[in-house]
């Protein structure tokens, strides 16, 4: 009697987490349809099926419609580009949250997103663009990162606010680089690819910028999905962390890394978008708990599927694109807010 | 075994401790008794490795079976998913808890008597619970030592006799070099085998608790009077305990 009382509530979590996992399957799922049929030209579902699979039977055939080249040379490297920024985006910041043991921080918070920037604007200021870009996004997106993490370092111990702090001083220095790259920059050419692009949209994506993202933010996101058990361990304090048997101070570095990865990627191909790191995990926690084996597979699917909403969104609601950032940040930052005074109301009654 | 050896810590200048020497092997138990601020926590960290010791070596496995005193205080996991991070050594970077884990685990809730916390939210355990959780993941670390930093510091009297007949139970089976620091002499007559006693004026003293629970040795230690006293145990026998007189107790006529 006692076993099957026992059980019963673990089979209902099973259950429940399954549930969980197919609504928001199913949900990226409609978000993608939704985002590859809507927009000026309006494309049905059933004609959205028949061309995929046209295209996937006989990938070399010409592309003669009007519908085929909108769906498959403008809006699928778009939607795909947009899932797996998504996606890359919320797991970050869902790794971060861990190993700060922090809710509040995010890649933007913490200055990467901006030191990621600055290595953009720099790559572009020199002619630069592609695998290049890219690069010098995550190599000054990871330098941000050590800076905030030495800055904040203090007799071992990493409080949050001194985090949140340092991030905004870390941010701050490298949006002024960033000021003065744009004041050096060649009006003509280098200065408008470099405030352009800096807005951060999916407006430019295409193939071949897909296949640039693919690599950096599919090991990002591999790199975190491996580590998924031991984001738990790195959560706990480090001295009880340590006594177990890991090794806080150096296994922490993966996980950045990882993270610098897939923020720099997505610098690199879409510019600054900021608060879906928060955000999703956020809502990822409600739904599945702080187990990271089910938090960053949840961030995953409802990362992606939130960007690509918030990219049709931006693309579909008035006649010119409202610049991304403008979108996720009306989100983002009420629930940045809320975040903030209920994690300090918690702190205050503990 | 875990021990020190003419092990020394000091905070720049000052000097918490020098050339304490001392081992605790497979199946004895000992508790560490000393004033606040002597550097009985110090002695853990520097023992666990978390310390570096100015002078001296330290002796313990990499795994110390160690019991914080708060522990995993955020974590908003089952019981029974805390006590599985006691595994954590025998994963691999990548590696995700196996059932062989979770059994083992399993296992060492029941042997702290704590299989009702399973499937409890860890963050909403009382004090009690949660000690009764990090010890059971001490176990499920499968280390031959266990070291708890004031294990009943934070418990009320119920709880505490909980936690030393645990602490004693464990000390019984012999198959651990077990470590505790606390503040109260008699949970070292409950539950150990040795006493380190840190002196003020900067000595250690150590040898079995027969020896060194004496109201001589714990005037001097705590510098309040102490004695023996007779209470009466649940079944009518009389147990030996040792209580201060605190100055504020009313004088018997």
């Amino acid at each position: 009697m006692s076993t099957a009382a026992a059980e019963r509530p673990v089979w209902n979590r099973v259950g429940l987490r399954i549930g969980a996992f197919g609504a928001m399957a199913i949900l990226l799922g409609a978000s993608i349809l939704f985002a590859v049929g809507a927009g000026r030209f309006s494309i049905d579902v059933p004609r959205i099926g028949e061309i995929l699979f046209a295209a996937v039977m006989n990938p070399d055939a010409p592309l003669e419609q009007m519908d085929e080249r909108i769906v498959l040379l403008v809006r699928l490297p778009r939607v795909l580009l947009a899932a797996l920024s998504g996606a890359a985006l919320a797991v970050g910041g869902a790794a971060l949250q861990g190993v700060f043991r922090n809710p509040l921080v995010s890649p933007q918070v913490l200055g990467i997103s901006q030191g990621a920037a600055f290595g953009g604007a720099l790559a572009i200021l020199f002619g630069y663009a592609g695998l290049v870009l890219l690069g010098m996004a995550f190599v000054l997106g990871l330098a941000a990162l050590v800076l905030v993490g030495l800055l904040s370092r203090i007799d071992g111990r990493t409080e949050v606010i001194t985090v949140i702090l340092a991030g905004m001083i870390v941010g701050a220095l490298f949006a002024a680089l960033v000021s003065i790259v744009q004041f050096i920059a060649d009006p003509n050419t280098s200065l408008p690819a470099i405030v352009y692009w800096l807005m951060g949209s999916f407006s430019t994506a295409t193939w071949p910028r897909l296949w640039l993202a693919v690599p950096g933010m599919g090991l990002g996101l591999l790199t975190v999905w491996l580590l998924r058990y031991r984001l738990n361990l790195l959560a706990l304090e480090e001295q009880e962390a340590r006594s177990l048997g890991v090794n806080p101070d150096r296994e922490r570095w993966y996980v950045f890394i990882a993270i610098s990865l897939m923020t720099g990627t997505s610098v690199a191909v879409a510019g600054i978008i900021g608060w879906i790191g928060l955000v999703v995990p956020h809502a990822a926690r409600i739904l599945v708990g702080e187990d990271h084996r089910a938090l960053i597979p949840a961030c995953a699917l409802l990362g992606a599927a939130y960007l690509t909403f918030i990219d049709t969104l931006a693309r579909t609601m008035t006649a010119a694109e409202i610049p991304l950032g403008v979108l996720t940040a009306l989100i983002g930052a009420p629930v940045f807010a809320y975040l903030l005074r209920r994690h300090f109301t918690e702190a205050n009654r503990a | 075994m875990i021990g020190l050896e003419n092990a020394s810590v000091s905070f720049g200048s000052r000097t918490l401790f020098s050339g304490v020497s001392f081992t605790v092997s497979v199946g004895r138990s000992m508790a560490i008794l000393g004033p606040n601020g002597r550097g009985k926590t110090t002695l853990l960290r520097a023992l666990l490795g978390f310390q570096p010791l100015a002078k001296g070596s330290r002796q313990a496995p990499r795994v110390a079976g160690y019991v914080p005193q708060h522990g995993a205080s955020q974590a908003k996991l089952t019981g029974l998913e805390v006590v599985i991070m006691g595994r954590a050594a025998r994963l691999g970077l990548f590696g995700q808890p196996s059932a062989e884990d979770r059994a083992a685990a399993e296992q060492a809730l029941v042997e702290v008597g704590a299989c009702h916390l399973a499937e409890l939210r860890y963050d909403r355990m009382s004090g009690g619970q949660r000690q009764m959780i990090l010890i059971a993941r001490a176990l499920a670390t499968g280390s031959p030592t266990l070291v708890f930093d004031e294990p009943t510091s934070a418990l009320d009297l119920g709880n505490q006799a909980r936690t030393l007949q645990l602490l004693n139970a464990l000390r019984l089976r012999r198959d651990k070099a077990i470590l505790f620091t606390t503040h109260d002499p008699n949970h070292a007559l409950a539950a150990a085998d040795d006493v380190l006693m840190m002196m003020p004026g900067g000595r250690e003293i150590h040898g079995p608790v027969a020896e060194m629970i004496d109201p001589d040795k714990l005037s001097e230690l705590y510098g309040v009077a102490m004695s023996w006293v007779g209470v009466s145990g649940p079944t009518g026998e009389t147990r030996r305990a040792i209580v201060p007189a605190f100055s504020g107790i009313e004088a018997v006529a």
